[in-house]
């Protein structure tokens, strides 16, 4: 009797403890994780909207967990997924990249929250779930792949922007005859920087076949069989074949690629233009030497942009916070939050919340300015199709290396991908 | 004695996992035995929970095509696609290839080191110790390490070549040359442990054979070739059978080093494997497993018969 009576007791203290914390807690503070990847940008700008965000609302506390980026995000992302230890807030890619995560499964629904009608049509696009609901919230700029030159080198040279694909080969051998620095800079270390000129070539293809897309999805589309989508595999190995690329192509990675166009060690630079806040980060100063024009296509009529969504902000469906965490994202699509946006870079092209203008944009941004407002533009396949087969990086750098023909590769790439819409489950396949 | 008998038993349980039905029945030692068999519970549920249990879950994922949450039954489509891997055939080539590298060389100058290290040379044991040091290094340290050291223009490697007008390869961005400077890094980082095995070897060889070699007047060389040789053969069979194994598994060097790059020019079984993991391919990377562990199995089971038998009859 004495022994139940001190277990009792006990429990009943113990009990006591735990409604104090807890009563203590709601009376006071709700904290919310977010988990963001490590580049200095991202963290920077995190950084500075909860601080923002914390200071208007300080009931709320915020903290930031960090992952790598990459591959290696990606895969920690998908493990604290499956395993239910994802943080109440995180950042992942928009486009087909979520659509592997299965979004509907994991991601809160945000469709009704009142600033989607602030965010662009693009945008929603590509952060919904099959079934159609928007789970993901703006906070950086889209981008532009293409290629990023040299302005000075331009201007020693006596070259002008590149209309057709051999008004830029005559540029390249031009500068290659000036024999001092690399007509193309290519950075194989990272090899997901070898895809770019094949990705950011999709304005061109679906300039010359407007369905391209939706049949591709369908399993219709090769990229072997299909003349528009084969030339952009061949364009990548023309340009091996002619000598083109900086002699150390193979070991250099994105960084080098960066300090190379912007101390003018080499011309172009095919990339998307996050590039350029990478490169504000490192050589602020030569910012204004670059400028930017479209992968070209055959034909002089068609020139236009291949945009990139970027990554978004997700909340999960399992958060105890769901409130807190959807008041952070009103803010961040806030126009407070849009002038925090502004302040901490973002220089890569325009935001997604309508009303929030970028000013004194880097002169690269300025010149993909025409395309994004005349519409000559159109996402990357990857946003218009849940379908990107995960080794086209190693395929074109078998291609940009000269180990594999664009044909080859093409075949081999087009496997890959019946490989993931297999694995996605789509119909047809 | 009775419990180093337990104790043996307890771990054929945790090698073989049925031994209980298997092993001949001993005698008991006064009523039905000091201990029972419940006393290989503990281990019985350990082996079950973290060997058992996944084997048989990995053949049953391995006929499904699953994400994080849901799964679809598709038969042997995995291994039909698995089998079909535009890189699978060069991966395994690559494997084999890497293995084969690898033992040869630790083989040839783990010898070289045991028999330099066992003869009467200065500073023996400092020696001994350099040699064994980049065994207990962390592969992965490893690995990104030489990645520097090996760059093509920056690295010290080419760099101390250069100095001496030779002008270095691009150890690792060359197609041709990546899975071969993998190798030998890796021969690198492994030829302490063959030393060491050597060394126990050479030791244990029995002075009187050197004695009678001296005594008819052997050389040097055909000391070596006539005694230290042959006697060596336990510890080369180990050695090559180590080497084999880790050669057939090897993974964090590629990974950390090349990526199995350049584009696929030097992926091995697992890198392959692996990748398929990361791009989402779980049920296939599933059978990838499956098949690989098979692969080890045909290739493992009857080497190890083999040399048991041949070290059963010395």
């Amino acid at each position: 009797m004495a022994k139940l009576s001190i277990r009792n007791v006990l429990a009943g203290a113990s009990l006591f403890a735990m409604a104090l914390i807890a009563g203590g807690a709601n009376a006071q503070q709700v904290t919310l994780s977010l988990l963001v990847d490590n580049s200095p940008e991202v963290l920077t700008r995190f950084e500075a909207l909860v601080a923002g965000f914390e200071a208007a609302n300080p009931d709320v506390n915020i903290e930031i967990e960090t992952r790598p980026g990459g591959e290696e995000g990606g895969n920690l992302v998908k493990t604290r997924l499956a395993t239910g230890t994802i943080t109440d807030l995180f950042t992942y890619n928009s486009g087909s990249l979520l659509r592997a995560l299965n979004p509907g499964q994991f991601m809160a629904d945000l469709s009704n929250e009142p600033w989607q009608a602030d965010v662009q049509e693009t945008f929603k696009r590509v952060v919904s779930t099959p079934e159609g609901a928007i789970v993901g919230a703006p906070f950086s700029t889209a981008s532009a792949g293409g290629i990023l030159y040299n302005k000075p080198v331009y201007e020693r040279l006596g070259l002008s922007i590149p209309k057709t694909w051999d008004e830029f080969l005559a540029n390249n051998e031009a500068i290659l005859k000036d024999g001092k620095i690399a007509p193309i800079i290519q950075t194989y270390k990272d090899s997901w920087t070898s895809q770019i000129l094949i990705l950011a070539d999709f304005y061109n293809v679906q300039a010359a076949e407007p369905d391209f897309a939706t049949l591709y999805t369908e399993g219709k589309a090769k990229f072997a069989t299909d003349a528009a989508a084969l030339r952009s595999f061949q364009k990548l190995q023309q340009v091996y074949e002619a000598g083109l690329f900086n002699k150390d192509f193979a070991s250099a990675g994105y960084q080098d690629g960066i300090r190379m166009l912007a101390t003018g060690e080499g011309a172009h630079y095919p990339i998307i233009s996050g590039a350029l806040r990478a490169m504000g980060a490192t050589y602020p100063d030569q910012l204004k030497d670059i400028g930017y024009f479209p992968v070209p296509s055959d034909d002089a009529s068609k020139n236009g942009l291949t945009a990139w969504m970027p990554q978004a902000l997700y909340v999960s469906k399992n958060t105890p916070n769901l409130d807190a965490a959807k008041k952070f994202l009103a803010f961040v699509v806030s126009p407070e939050g849009c002038e925090i946006l502004k302040s901490t870079g973002g220089g890569t092209g325009p935001f997604l919340v309508k009303g929030c203008v970028l000013e004194g944009a880097a002169p690269a941004v300025s010149d993909m300015l025409p395309f994004w407002d005349s519409g000559n533009n159109s996402p990357a396949l990857e946003f218009l199709s849940p379908i990107k087969g995960p080794a086209l990086e190693q395929i074109t750098v078998s291609v940009g290396s000269g180990i594999m023909t664009a044909e080859e590769g093409a075949k081999l790439y087009d496997e890959d991908v019946r490989k993931q819409a297999q694995q996605l489950g789509l119909a047809g396949w | 004695m009775l419990l180093v008998k337990q104790l043996v038993t307890m771990s054929d349980l945790s090698m073989t996992g049925l031994a209980t039905q298997r092993s001949t029945p001993r005698p008991r030692f006064k009523s039905g035995g000091l201990y029972p068999y419940w006393f290989y519970a503990p281990a019985a549920a350990i082996y079950v929970v973290l060997f058992l249990l996944p084997t048989a879950s990995s053949f049953y994922f391995s006929l499904m095509r699953w994400s994080l949450f849901d799964a679809t039954f598709i038969g042997l489509d995995n291994f039909a696609q698995f089998l079909r891997e535009p890189f699978l055939l060069q991966g395994l080539v690559n494997t084999l290839t890497f293995a084969a590298i690898s033992a040869s060389l630790k083989v040839v100058l783990g010898l070289g080191c045991a028999v330099l290290l066992t003869s009467q040379i200065i500073a023996r044991g400092y020696l001994r110790a350099v040699i064994f040091f980049p065994v207990v290094v962390s592969t992965v340290g490893v690995g990104i390490t030489f990645t520097v050291l090996m760059h093509p223009t920056e690295g010290a490697i080419n760099q101390a070549l250069a100095a001496i007008g030779i002008v270095g390869p691009d150890w690792l961005t060359n197609p041709r040359l990546a899975l071969i400077s993998v190798a030998l890094v890796d021969v690198w980082k492994g030829v302490g442990m063959a030393t060491v095995i050597y060394i126990a070897g050479i030791v244990s060889i029995p002075k009187d054979y050197f004695e009678a070699a001296r005594i008819d007047g052997a050389s040097k060389l055909q000391n070596f070739l006539y005694v230290t040789l042959p006697l060596c053969r336990p510890a080369t069979v180990t050695i090559v059978t180590l080497s084999l194994i880790g050669g057939l598994r090897t993974f964090e060097l590629v990974w950390t080093m090349t990526r199995g790059g350049p584009g696929f020019s030097s992926d091995v079984i697992a890198s392959v494997i692996y990748k398929q993991y990361q791009s989402g391919f779980y049920g296939l990377s599933t059978a990838g497993n499956v098949v690989l562990f098979l692969f080890i199995v045909l290739l493992v089971v009857p080497l190890t018969a083999y040399f048991n038998r041949r070290e059963g009859h010395e």
